[in-house]
């Protein structure tokens, strides 16, 4: 499916902020709107940050906030300046026609807003997030109309992100849904419990192949083949000699250190005598 | 060390076990994703250049628990900005968000650091300011080098009662610490965090999972650590040198106090001696002077410094050790993998 526009990448930041504040809305609002802030590349829009404004929205007629949106905007400027409004978010599922005037609006703001609706209210059993572009339709010179158009959307992280991201997923698995952030030796454990899930599913992938209830796929044994090389092939001896020199480097630095606490522990009872 | 109220090196001590002892009113720290993530972009597209990056953090206080439930970034300190008013944007901040509906408790402030290295006097001023202003507000460190590492590090601190009540005598002297009993270790506690999400954000996350790849980066289990060691001690020898440095003032000033005192007991002793001869041939006896105006007392050194060293190198000792367990493991993991060959 081929898709006009460019190519939507979101943090999820974002989305988080726009489900907080979905959930502070106001009584009687049934969905928030806001700014979404972000940088524009030659074929990709990156959404980075975003705030929501106040509005009210009743049967005929929507009244947005806009000198809120704007003294927003200039405080997010101060803090990142490299950030200009690239479109604005609503929550729900449809686009009606108060979105369309709202539209308007923001592409005062910006050349060619894009439109992201995050379904919240969980309309169609899971989370729907979709990104439009705004195109014109119908006949020129006659009824013309607004047409929004569907883009691709991509989840984005940066690396320390990622690593966030993941400790927040294992909030999911607790039922009260918090979780505490553990210490040095047990991250390692469970990074390396991770790796070994992975390993499992992969073994169970050859066992299929192997037994013949799965068909053999080139790729995937090419990938199979890197894995098995990535454990280097190095003498028994060597080996040894690393694997003693590098735990000795590690010994050594936990003494020091252990000896500078000490140090400093008894300097501040011999100052306090 | 029994009041030792940071995280212990040993490898498996939960954090749970720290907040049974502190003494304060607040006993743990919960933070929402949102928080976490909008630490984490703040620093990523912020701070690459300069060392700190701050910021306010919002939420409210529940029994013994601090909440956190949002945080706005500050911008850097730019010299084109001379005529920049924090206190104005913080507060055109807080009204903005009071419009919808975001809690605008001040409830502390954040700072990323650079490996670990963040026990100064600026932070020691801000933490007593807001802390005198608002009882249970922390300070959130984050450590984006170690995140970077594979697992994130975050951790909350408070001043403790004692240093809140030398700082607010401003009594830096060594008499004063002496009798506060403050030691290095007893400067800031820990406070335990947890982190908490809604259900919404459970159901993001189910839905994020599903459309990312897999992540292929295992920072966590990388072997190559000498670059982050090397910096670390770097950074542990620099502050070692200081701490030598004052103890060194230190001791001059010990030695220069007590060769006074002899001077000053010399003095006495020969005036004493003179009076005596004086009374004997029966001339009046010679005034005593004031003391304190002949031997000016030399001034004693602030100790205050020198805790703050203290407090650093012992940071930054426990960071190595941490991260040289850590590698332990990972080095008998590989052995472990070798050996099946």
């Amino acid at each position: 499916m081929s898709v006009y526009g460019p190519v939507v990448k979101i943090h999820p930041v974002v989305l988080a902020s726009i489900c907080d504040s979905y959930e502070r809305r106001n009584e009687g609002a049934s969905r928030v709107i806001g700014t979404l802030l972000g940088t524009i590349d030659k074929h990709s829009i990156e959404v980075t940050n975003c705030f929501s404004v106040p509005h009210n929205e009743s049967e005929d007629e929507v009244a947005v906030d806009m000198e809120f949106a704007k003294n927003m905007y200039e405080l997010h400027k101060r803090v990142s300046p490299t950030e200009v409004i690239i479109g604005w978010y609503a929550t729900g599922f449809d686009i009606t026609e108060h979105s369309v005037l709202i539209h308007e609006y923001y592409s005062r703001e910006a050349t060619n807003p894009i439109h992201l609706t995050v379904d919240s209210a969980l309309q169609s059993g899971k989370m729907s997030i979709r990104a439009y572009v705004s195109a014109q339709m119908g006949v020129p010179g006659k009824t013309v109309g607004v047409m929004f158009t569907p883009l691709t959307i991509k989840y984005i992280y940066y690396d320390t992100e990622r690593i966030g991201v993941d400790l927040l997923q294992r909030t999911r698995l607790t039922p009260s849904r918090t979780k505490g952030l553990t210490s040095d030796l047990s991250q390692v454990g469970c990074a390396a419990s991770r790796i070994q899930d992975m390993l499992t599913t992969v073994l169970a992938y050859i066992e299929d192949v192997l037994s013949g209830k799965a068909t053999a796929d080139n790729s995937v044994g090419r990938f199979l083949m890197d894995l098995v090389n990535k454990v280097p092939t190095i003498s028994a001896e060597d080996f040894e000699n690393m694997l003693n020199s590098n735990i000795n480097d590690l010994l050594m630095v936990t003494y020091l250190s252990n000896l500078t606490q000490a140090q400093i522990a008894l300097n501040e009872k011999l100052v306090l005598l | 060390m029994a009041t030792r109220k940071e995280s212990s090196s040993s490898p498996s001590a939960p954090m749970a076990s720290t907040g049974g002892t502190l003494d304060s009113p607040v006993k743990q720290i919960q933070i929402e994703g949102l928080v976490v993530l909008k630490i984490i972009k703040h620093y990523q597209e912020e701070g690459q250049g300069s060392e700190v990056v701050q910021g306010v953090l919002l939420g409210l206080v529940v029994e013994d628990r601090l909440e956190i439930t949002n945080c706005f970034p500050f911008p850097q300190h730019t010299e084109d900005d001379a005529d920049f008013d924090e206190v104005q944007y913080q507060m055109e901040m807080m009204r903005s968000l009071r419009h919808v509906n975001i809690d605008h408790l001040h409830v502390g402030w954040y700072q990323s650091t650079f490996y670990g290295s963040f026990v100064s006097r600026a932070l020691l001023d801000s933490q007593f300011s807001y802390q005198h202003a608002i009882e249970e507000s922390v300070v959130l460190i984050y450590d984006p080098i170690k995140t970077a590492q594979g697992s994130l590090s975050l951790k909350a601190y408070r001043l403790t009662p004692k240093l809140m009540e030398i700082c607010k005598e401003k009594d830096f002297t060594p008499e004063g610490l002496k009798k506060a009993s403050v030691g290095f270790e007893n400067m800031f506690e820990e406070v335990p965090i947890v982190i908490k999400n809604s259900h919404l954000i459970s159901v993001l996350l189910w839905d994020l999972e599903d459309k990312s790849t897999v992540s292929d980066k295992h920072e966590l289990l990388n072997l190559s650590s000498s670059n982050h060691l090397e910096k670390s001690l770097q950074l542990l020898m620099d502050r070692v040198d200081d701490l030598n440095q004052d103890i060194v003032k230190y001791n001059t000033y010990s030695r220069n106090l007590s060769k006074q005192q002899q001077q000053k007991h010399q003095y006495l002793q020969r005036r004493q001696q003179e009076n005596v001869q004086r009374q004997s041939r029966g001339e009046p006896p010679l005034p005593e002077e004031d003391l304190t105006k002949l031997f000016k007392p030399p001034l004693p050194p602030p100790r205050m410094d020198t805790l703050l060293i203290a407090g650093q190198v012992n940071n930054y000792c426990q960071n190595v050790k941490e991260f040289t367990s850590q590698n332990l493991g990972k080095l008998f993991m590989a052995e472990a993998l070798q050996g099946h060959n």
